[in-house]
């Protein structure tokens, strides 16, 4: 076995200090480590984006990425943003959408939506549809996800 | 409020939003055992040796078995209750003397952790002598020749089919093939099992779908009476009839929980899934239609071969059965036959997935009717109405059986769907622009396809009710939900007979010790068994509730109504009601003899519960159509538009029958374009991974447009109902297929699916 390192980031606002093994991806190191299990995996292939989660404003796999790679980052999860209320939009329009159905999908839409109507709160709904299109879903068909974070852009929108 | 019928949102998605799904890989017990396979790297060959010393040797492994060290461990047994012919083609826990498939389990390890558990497994030496790896079915020799190739003949028909084609004006042959394809869940299977030693009890999560029937079948195998296990479910990523089909994983898992006496998780990932859990389709058709020049049907003949994999399921002979059943679709034939092969071969073995053996029966028909049109000089849609069973002619017998079951359509009326979805859709607009945008230069087509579905049926669904002190209902079934809104569906039903908010109804399901026995959720048939049985416990409810409310009131039940949670009388509608909540409370059995209410010993409490039985399972039908276009240089074919019309009887949440048809429609998508599990010549799986199984994005399919009617309510259910999980999927297919023809000006060029872009370039270079 590899030797343990210790290692500190900031998780949902939180300094967080722990110690992982390197071989240890962020994903497994949240759902095993940390149990925070809101961050589903799929693939462990990269390919699915059910386990995408928010590093410094960014959408990244969690699957793909070493948790050491996380030094002095910071790190968001389903969890942190659930419960800051930021995602409340999009949470109520999946539901009314009915863009949940097995739900194993849907932590990484959130979060994926998430951090692109924060960086553009005035994103175009193209731009949506692309940005949909980068996560796998088996349930939905996609268009209650589409229609889902495209309402949720308009209720942030007529906040901001 | 009224809820049935009512668009309301999904009671299910509150965790789900959150991040709070309490799905198999969060379960985990903090002390568990993670379990691994060793798997086959070989499609055919002959064990010589597997040694597990070497992953013994490794610090953190606590157990490591072959074949030798399981003992007298029967091979996996059938749910169908099939034994004797098919005996020979169960599956053995763990490979003794030959490998079949590449991914078939030879060895287990279990060890603290998941990464340990990987790097012993590795250390597992396994030996063995190459055999020939026996791929196409139709050429397979496994199991010695040609001959034994066969587990089985499956047979339906009526009528004198060889006398009916040699009189008809036309004859139509054509060979047709679906592709291997698989369910693919976003959640890979997993299980976790746990014995209590203090109850005696084995704990198991994670097979979902058919709890009871999981869990009678896992009994049998390890030798344990049923009630000393629980089955139950948590949340599920998806199951679409792949999941729940217990396999060597389920029964290694709670052995190793048995033996070792440590929680033990078993966490399948993606590529594991790929080569180890059930595929589908897979089949071959040779079919013939016979025709009179007017375009009626006359006779249909069709041979089919299954690509079974190398063992059977524990679904038996289901998918072959279910193929010969429901083939002749919504049109009214003089004769009739199919006859099914299932063949082994040396793949993962094939099992059940959304639409098994319809969503293959209807490409065969529609192709074979499109052919007819074309044949004839005949619009296909045309003749599609002139040969659809009148709704005058319900119940329509079909003269085939599935098992020992008639199929009966118990209620349709076809013409009307049909008619119904021309206009919500302007079928006929949309087919002229369609000309148009052809005439033009474009190569886009219009497809579109009919076909009747099967859902419910048989017994053994029931439900409890129990209302407690706070007027909060409880609902106990035996049914699953793996994502389908189950909980939503039958809070909906039951809410309007006892007048609460469906927020208030509480479904419990998937779970063996609370209810005695379940079908879980297979065949399409929860809404139809447990909303019935659902319906009529809630009634008993209602009845009991408004007795006693009678008796504390001491105005007759007659003259009572209950009313947003509260019973009063009739004349008095503006009287203070008398809470349900409170009248549950009176029933307590402590309390009930002293207020001296009518109450009896065996059912204490605001409780009741119902069974339900159909001799025959009800009839959904609907159709598919779609606006496909094609680059005729990259062979890509693009869904541009896609409709599903179906009719579900009596839809109790038309929200939740729409999500289920858009899904299953874009699966559908996925089969008729770009979903496919290739071989190698010498066996090996080419998908492994999402990216070698094309599973459709977002930008590859469009919005699904859905009319859902309640024409043909189910005679057999009081409420009506009809099950809607697999009609979306069911004619997706063979609309793409007569789509793509019409795109590219060649009838009849589509006989393969998937279509995908390396097919089309293929029948594009013919065709020019
Ligand atoms: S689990 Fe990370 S992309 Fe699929
Ligand atoms: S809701 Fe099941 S995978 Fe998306």
């Amino acid at each position: 076995m590899s030797q343990i390192r210790p290692l500190s980031f900031r998780l949902n606002g939180v300094d967080t200090s722990v110690t992982v093994e390197p071989r240890r991806t962020v994903a497994e190191m949240l759902r095993s480590d940390l149990r925070l299990s809101g961050t589903t995996v799929g693939c462990e292939q990269g390919s699915c984006g059910s386990c995408t989660v928010i590093v410094d404003g960014e959408p990244v796999r969690a699957c793909t990425l070493f948790a050491v790679q996380l030094e002095g980052r910071e790190l968001r999860t389903i969890e942190g943003l659930a419960r800051d209320g930021s995602i409340q939009a999009l949470q109520e329009a999946f539901v009314e959408e009915d863009a949940v159905q097995c739900g194993f999908c849907t932590s990484g839409f959130l979060v994926l939506a998430a951090a692109a109507l924060e960086s553009d709160p005035f994103i175009e709904d193209e731009a949506i549809d692309a940005l949909v299109s980068a996560n796998l879903c088996r349930c939905t068909g996609y268009g209650p996800i589409r229609r889902a974070v495209r309402k949720a852009a308009k209720t942030t929108r007529r906040a901001t | 409020m009224r809820h049935l019928g009512r668009p309301l949102p999904r009671l299910e998605a509150s965790p789900l939003v959150s991040g709070r799904g309490l799905f198999t890989g969060s379960m985990q017990a903090g002390d568990h055992l993670a379990m691994r396979l060793v798997r086959s790297p070989f499609a055919h060959a002959r064990v010589t040796s597997v040694d597990v010393s070497g992953a013994l040797a490794l610090p953190g492994v606590v157990a490591a078995w072959s074949w030798s060290d399981l003992g007298d461990l029967p091979p996996i047994s059938y749910r169908t209750g099939d034994t004797g012919r098919l005996d020979g083609f169960r599956q053995p826990v763990l490979a003794s003397d030959l490998v079949r498939y590449v991914g078939e389990p030879i060895a287990v390890v279990f060890a603290e952790d998941p990464a340990t558990a990987e790097d012993a497994a590795d250390q597992v030496d396994f030996r063995a002598e190459l055999l020939d790896a026996f791929i196409h079915p139709v050429t397979s020799a496994l199991g010695g020749s040609s001959d034994h190739a066969t587990v089985a003949l499956v047979e339906q028909g009526f009528g004198d089919v060889e006398h009916a084609i040699a009189s008809a004006d036309i004859v139509v042959e054509l060979e047709l093939e679906v592709g291997r394809q698989a369910a693919m869940p976003l959640e890979p299977r997993g299980l976790i099992a746990r014995w209590d030693g203090a109850r005696n009890l084995l704990e198991i999560t994670g097979a979902a779908k058919i709890p009871h029937i999981d869990r009678d079948l896992l009994a049998d195998q390890i030798g344990r009476p049923a009630s000393r296990i629980v089955l139950a479910e948590g949340h599920v990523g998806g199951g679409f009839g792949a999941r729940g089909e217990i396999g060597p994983e389920d029964v290694l898992a709670c052995l190793g929980a048995l033996r070792l006496g440590r929680p033990v998780a078993w966490l399948e990932d993606r590529r594991e899934h790929m080569t180890a859990a059930p595929q589908a389709r897979g089949q071959r058709h040779i079919a013939r239609v016979a025709a009179q020049d007017d375009g009626r049907l006359v006779a249909m003949d069709v041979t089919f071969m299954i690509d079974q994999g190398a063992y059977l399921r524990p679904d038996g002979l289901r998918i072959a059965e279910l193929t010969a059943a429901m083939l002749q679709g919504p049109y009214r034939l003089d004769a009739f036959r199919a006859l099914g092969d299932v063949r082994l071969t040396n793949k993962t073995p094939a099992g059940p997935y959304r639409g098994a053996g319809r969503v293959e029966g209807t490409f065969v028909r529609e192709r074979l009717v499109d052919a007819v049109a074309d044949r004839l000089g005949l619009d296909p849609v045309a003749v599609r109405r002139r040969n659809l069973v009148a709704a005058e002619e319900m119940p329509a017998a079909r003269g085939v059986t599935l098992g020992e079951v008639p199929v009966v359509y118990d209620s349709g009326d076809y013409a009307l769907l049909l008619k119904r979805a021309e206009q919500t859709f302007a079928l006929e607009r949309l087919r002229k622009r369609t000309r148009t945008r052809r005439s033009k230069g474009e190569a886009v087509g219009f497809g579109l396809a009919f076909f009747v579905d099967r859902s419910g049926g048989g017994s053994g669904d029931g439900v409890r009710i129990s209302v407690d002190d706070t007027g909060t209902v409880e609902v106990v079934t035996g049914a699953a939900d793996l994502g389908q809104g189950l909980e939503t569906a039958v809070a909906q039903i039951v809410a309007d007979i006892l007048a609460v908010p469906y927020t208030d109804v509480r479904v419990v399901h998937g779970r063996t010790d609370a209810i005695g026995f379940g079908q879980g959720a297979e065949a399409s048939r929860s809404t139809v068994m447990t909303g019935t049985a659902a319906q009529q416990a809630a009634e008993k409810v209602r009845e009991k509730a408004l007795a006693a409310a009678a008796a504390l009131i001491g105005v007759s039940a007659d003259r009572l109504m209950l009313d947003e949670g509260e019973v009063r009388p009739i004349e008095h509608s503006d009287a203070p009601g008398l809470p349900i909540g409170a009248i549950a409370h009176a029933l307590r059995p402590d309390r009930a003899a002293a207020l001296a209410l009518p109450h009896s010993p065996d059912s204490a409490g605001l409780s009741a519960e119902a069974w339900v039985s159909l001799d025959s399972p009800t009839y959904p039908y609907g159709l598919a159509a779609a606006v496909v276009a094609v680059d005729e240089e990259t062979g890509a074919a693009t869904v541009e538009r896609f409709f599903v019309a179906a009719d579900v009887g009596n839809a109790v949440n038309p929200k939740l029958v729409e999500s289920q048809l858009a899904g299953g429609a874009v699966q559908g998508i996925g089969g008729a374009l770009s979903e496919e599990l290739l071989f190698t010549a010498t066996g090996e799986p080419v998908a492994i991974s999402f990216a070698d199984y094309a599973l459709p994005t977002a930008d590859q399919v469009p919005d699904i447009e859905c009319l859902i009617t309640d024409d043909a309510p189910s005679p057999l259910t009081p409420l009506g109902l009809k099950g809607a999980g697999e009609l979306g999927i069911n004619g997706a297919g063979a609309a793409i297929a007569a789509a793509i023809d019409e795109a590219i000006g060649t009838p009849g060029a589509v006989t393969h699916l998937p279509v995908t872009p390396a097919r089309l370039r293929a029948v594009l270079r013919g065709v020019s």
